[in-house]
């Protein structure tokens, strides 16, 4: 007869646990809101702890800055031509793969999966990686950002999964019987069914060059053809990194400082914003890719 | 003779894969063959196959040198707590936004991968934003609160809370959407069965929950367990400053400077090596010990 609960168990769990998640939302939320609204605030409200919740001092300064940067802007237009090229050629490489390796009739199919799979868990690594791309001279082009690292084993792996979880044998015994080779159907039946693995590689891939900098940075000299990332790892990062202990050139590192001071927070929101605006549109394909790929890795 | 030729009637399939087989030949396999200078006195003008042969000289250095012992323990430190912290979080954050069953689930769950898309750089240049000693909002609130500004970027001993807790921000929500997944999977009548029997909601995340994700749980463990020397050299050389070396000089990053920076190809490679094979090994015992004990592996 406890109709009358005082303490039910249930809902103490509820409010407790919708609070415990309205705080991770808003720790997860709140650099990046405090980001936007410091990037459209006056620097000197905001170095002083002034803007928190809101824009202070509204102007576009740091943006406007950043359209007239040439280090900027030129690092923005490598970036879309590398992520383009690269993921065209990526993508290009790993679907077909992706599929033959998921044919249960692909003859040494073993073989060639091991053959893949070995060079995701044994590396030449940094420097021997490094002499290979100089004896093919292609130090300081475009192409060192783009070939050494055009196929990913990881997505790969993705790409077979899901062939072999969506290509129905019945649908290529019919094809053959009417006379169909493998290559007419890969391309004439296979691909047209497989547009989400096509655009779920599409989104991995280009992420993945978009925001990366390392390989740029060792392998390119000129300062043209730095990648928006390169730009911005100088920008805000070196000339912070030197107020907080390391040692440079005095000279070069004052007029970084300056630069870094004015766009340090809009860079960001530039440097980030494809993505952004790719985000909502991609999500679905996003989460489907990472369920495929966790299946089996 | 019939047999044969089924076997090798879809040879034409491996058209397909030229262009990929190329691609690891070239940029994987070679830099492979490439790892025998860790084991020869590399000189530019002999090449990689002409240079003479001095055994483990350049490991013995390594084993000898003065920070062989830092390099490693650095390593081993911020691979553990990366375990530690890394982990669990998303295991956790997924049992608990699974039972929120209201609408703010799906845009919490929406906003949690929103880091993920984020690169390195913009990542810690927002670290060195908001840790700053002068002008870092985080500072900025300790002096509000009558607390001395801290150079957390510049700290050894914050090197490794920094480098942890941005990662647990950026990737949480990404390694949740698998265990959210596998959730979505337990049939409704559990849990209605479970509720009838008058298990509280605490109660059936104890004993439905985490039991319905346990083999999800140990397949992403072996792996991770078999990474664990594997730290990447992107976010840590960012995040690396002459103040706090002495926690952020990992393996990978120790290579970078000696290779690249200082042109010793035949050491650093030895040293990379040294890391690649322990890791190897470590993912073979690893793997096989989860055979062995649950019969998921990952080959």
């Amino acid at each position: 007869m406890n109709r009358v609960k005082r303490y039910d168990p249930d809902k103490v769990f509820d409010i407790v646990n919708t609070v415990l998640m309205a705080i991770v939302f808003l720790i997860i939320l709140y650099p990046l809101f405090f980001v936007a609204i410091a990037s459209v605030s006056d620097p000197n409200l905001v170095n002083s702890g002034k803007v928190l919740l809101w824009p202070k001092g509204f102007n576009l300064d740091a943006y406007q800055h950043i359209l007239t940067n040439a280090n900027i802007l030129n690092g923005y237009k490598n970036s879309v031509i590398y992520t383009l090229v690269w993921t065209v050629i990526a993508v290009c490489i790993t679907v077909p793969a992706g599929y033959a390796l998921s044919r249960r009739d692909l003859p040494m199919r073993k073989a060639a999966t091991l053959f893949f799979v070995f060079v995701m868990y044994f590396q030449g690594g940094l420097v021997p990686t490094y002499l290979v791309v100089k004896e093919l001279t292609l130090l300081d082009t475009m192409w060192a950002v783009i070939l050494p690292t055009c196929l990913s084993v990881f997505n790969l792996i993705v790409c077979r999964t899901f062939f072999e979880g969506t290509m129905s044998e019945e649908l290529l015994d019919a094809a053959r019987v009417d006379g169909v080779t493998n290559l007419k159907y890969f391309f004439q039946i296979a691909l047209p069914l497989s547009k989400a693995i096509i655009a779920i590689m599409i989104l991995f891939y280009a992420i993945q060059q978009w925001n990366s900098y390392f390989d740029a940075m060792i392998y390119l000299n000129t300062k043209d053809k730095f990648p928006l990332q390169v730009v911005l790892k100088d920008i805000l990062i070196q000339a912070q990194m030197n107020s907080s202990g390391a040692f440079g050139d005095a000279e070069s590192v004052a007029a970084m400082q300056r630069i870094a001071e004015l766009v340090k927070y809009s860079s960001i929101i530039v440097a980030s914003l494809p993505m952004l605006i790719l985000y909502p549109f991609v999500q679905k394909y996003f989460v489907k890719g990472i369920m495929i790929g966790s299946v089996k890795g | 003779m019939r047999t044969k030729k089924k076997r090798w009637r879809n040879l034409d399939l491996y058209i397909l894969l030229i262009p990929a087989v190329i691609q690891v030949i070239i940029f994987r396999y070679w830099p492979i063959a490439g790892i025998q200078i860790a084991f020869k006195n590399f000189s530019a003008k002999k090449g990689i196959w002409g240079s003479s042969w001095v055994g483990l000289k350049h490991f013995i250095m390594f084993f000898q040198s003065y920070n062989f012992w830092e390099v490693l323990g650095n390593t081993l430190a911020l691979s553990l707590a990366m375990l530690i912290f890394s982990f669990p979080i998303p295991f956790l954050f997924a049992l608990f936004l699974n039972r929120l069953r209201t609408r703010f689930q799906k845009v919490l769950q929406t906003v949690s991968y929103a880091p993920y898309f984020i690169s390195t750089v913009v990542l810690v240049g927002m670290l060195y934003n908001f840790f700053s000693m002068d002008s870092g909002l985080v500072n900025l609130i300790l002096g509000k609160l009558g607390v001395e500004s801290v150079n957390f970027m510049g700290k050894a001993s914050c090197f490794i809370p920094l480098y942890v807790g941005s990662a647990v921000w950026q990737t949480m929500g990404y390694n949740a959407v698998i265990y959210i997944a596998a959730l979505s999977n337990v049939s409704p009548e559990i849990y209605e069965a479970a509720r009838i029997d008058g298990a509280t909601k605490f109660q059936s995340i104890l004993h439905i929950d985490i039991p319905a994700l346990l083999p999800t749980m140990l397949i992403l463990l072996i792996m991770q367990l078999g990474q664990i020397m594997n730290i990447g050299y992107e976010k840590v050389y960012l995040m690396q400053n002459a103040l706090n070396l002495s926690s952020s000089e990992i393996i990978s990053t120790y290579v970078y400077k000696l290779g690249l920076q200082q042109a010793r190809y035949d050491f650093s490679t030895a040293v990379n090596l040294f890391n690649t094979v322990i890791n190897f090994i470590l993912l073979v015992i690893v793997n096989r010990v989860s055979k062995k004990a649950s019969g998921n592996s990952l080959w």
